[in-house]
């Protein structure tokens, strides 16, 4: 059973559906202790980080969603709730994160080498480029489009980062981190990709994380510095 | 590279799915949600359904019809249509809508799309114009293109935009049904002073006509039609497939 963390934040509709849709049993809930019980965790998120994070603190689920995730259960954070599993960010003045993967939210448009002309936010389908091999991804191919709408980036994530989109600059599109994993795009509209994505971290277990009986996982090759160049515009998908 | 879209726009009353041309005369076509499966399996990357309905039993089928798209087809969904309130967003939101165009509802209250940013964000707020050329100037039309209202079209979406409007859907009824292209001049006017997402509407009448529009102009991100894709004069896959070969970006 997977567990959709209920933090007041965002609109679910779709993300229930599409776990309903995959044949996944999923529950929506804000306590503590059905949290714990889930086999897997789900932090959603729409709407500025700050409010989140905030709304997240007031209902005492920053400590609880900490700990699940020390323990090694599948996690994974989408939209804003991946930028809710960095350190700090800077939308709307500085805030602390959850702090499970190393890193910080900025506006893309801070990003060096930033398009003037390209429109924020960021929303619509872009290619992903897959920077190393990733559970999540056993089914998705290099160059597969995913469904992004935010105006925030992550950065500094060193090896975490798994996928990376390119809008002018590089857009950091799915991370990584143990049993810690976050998606930018929404999974839950990009349509078959976005599905088996989703299928991907629904057959994730604390057991095949942590004994390394997940194949993709057994045999990972971490790449160490910058993610490969990304191709220049004009690109397909 | 983000790609271009394409969006079928299914015009809903009463639970299924009509169409008019230049907004008068509309033929029953089939089931919204067969419609959107349809659509989605063929690459639209998007989805508009627009409530033509007048009852209050006709909306209660549309949120239905809706639910159940949404819990069947994974790729966004736009709902237009009688949304003159804030409470209007959160009803069609909680369905499972994605983002939600105003029209007419925010030339009554022009405040309502400032409320709607505020609440929901930016991102799920569509400012949708018709505009035609009345005396040599853009006007803006309410109530399903049959009303000038007497205000310049270029003005009203810049003020939308910067009231919080996240992405405009531009419907020239001047070319609207007539199947001979876009209305690149209309087009060219938003773009021009408009940062956030614009959206072609009205005219489309072959695969060439989208060519033309996204090369013509790069600041348009995507383009809306209706009757050419539910009658099938144009197919989906190879209107993606023509734009890709054209160098264009889209999703194949």
């Amino acid at each position: 059973m997977t567990a959709i963390v209920d933090y007041g934040a965002g609109n679910l509709f779709s993300l229930v559906s599409s776990l309903s849709f995959i044949g996944e049993a999923a529950v929506v809930t804000g306590d503590p202790d059905i949290l714990r019980a889930a086999d897997r965790i789900i932090l959603p998120g729409v709407g500025a980080f700050g409010e989140a994070a905030d709304l997240l603190r007031e209902r005492g689920l920053s400590p609880v969603l900490k700990q699940i995730a020390a323990e090694g259960k599948p996690f994974l954070g989408i939209c804003l709730g991946m930028q809710l599993l960095f350190d700090e960010s800077e939308e709307f003045g500085r805030h602390e994160g959850l702090s499970l993967i190393p890193g910080r939210v900025v506006p893309i448009e801070s990003l060096p080498g930033w398009d003037k002309t390209l429109k924020i936010p960021h929303i619509g389908w872009n290619p992903l480029t897959l920077t190393r091999p990733s559970p999540l991804f056993r089914e998705v191919n290099d160059g597969d489009c995913v469904y992004f709408v935010h105006s925030y980036c992550a950065v500094d994530c060193g090896e975490s980062v798994t996928a990376a989109a390119e809008y002018s600059v590089t857009v950091t599109a799915a991370v990584e981190r143990g049993n810690v994993f976050g998606c930018q795009f929404h999974p839950e509209k990009s349509g078959n990709v976005g599905l088996r994505i989703l299928r991907a971290f629904c057959g994730l277990t604390a057991e095949n994380l942590n004994t390394g009986t997940d194949p993709v996982f057994k045999n990972r090759v971490l790449k160490s510095g910058p993610a490969p160049a990304l191709n220049g515009g004009g690109g397909q998908c | 590279m983000i790609t271009k879209r394409i969006i079928p726009c299914l015009d809903v009353r009463n639970g299924r799915v009509v169409k008019g041309v230049n907004f008068k005369g509309v033929a029953d076509v089939a089931s919204p949600v067969e419609l959107a499966e349809y659509y989605s399996a063929a690459g639209a990357d998007e989805l508009v359904f627009y409530d033509i309905t007048a009852s209050a039993e006709g909306r209660k089928l549309f949120t239905d019809v809706l639910r159940e798209t949404a819990e069947r087809v994974f790729i966004p969904l736009t709902v237009g249509g009688g949304i003159n309130t804030v409470e209007d967003f959160g009803r069609v939101l909680k369905c499972g809508a994605d983002k939600v165009s105003v029209n007419s509802g925010a030339i009554r209250d022009p405040s309502l799309i400032g409320a709607a940013a505020t609440k929901y964000g930016s991102q799920c707020v569509v400012l949708s114009a018709d505009v035609a050329r009345v005396d040599g100037e853009f006007r803006v039309f309410a109530k399903g293109g049959r009303e000038d209202t007497g205000m310049e079209a270029i003005g009203w979406i810049r003020r939308a935009v910067e009231n919080g409007a996240g992405e405009v859907v531009v419907n020239s009824i001047d070319t609207d049904g007539v199947k001979q292209g876009f209305d690149l001049d209309l087009l060219a006017h938003v773009t021009y002073y408009v940062k956030v997402p614009v959206i072609a509407s009205g005219g489309a009448g072959s695969i060439s006509d989208f060519i033309s529009l996204f090369r013509t102009l790069p600041g348009v991100d995507a383009g809306l039609a209706a009757s050419v894709f539910h009658f099938g004069e144009i197919a989906i896959r190879e209107l993606k497939q023509a734009m890709a070969a054209a160098g264009i970006p889209a999703r194949l």
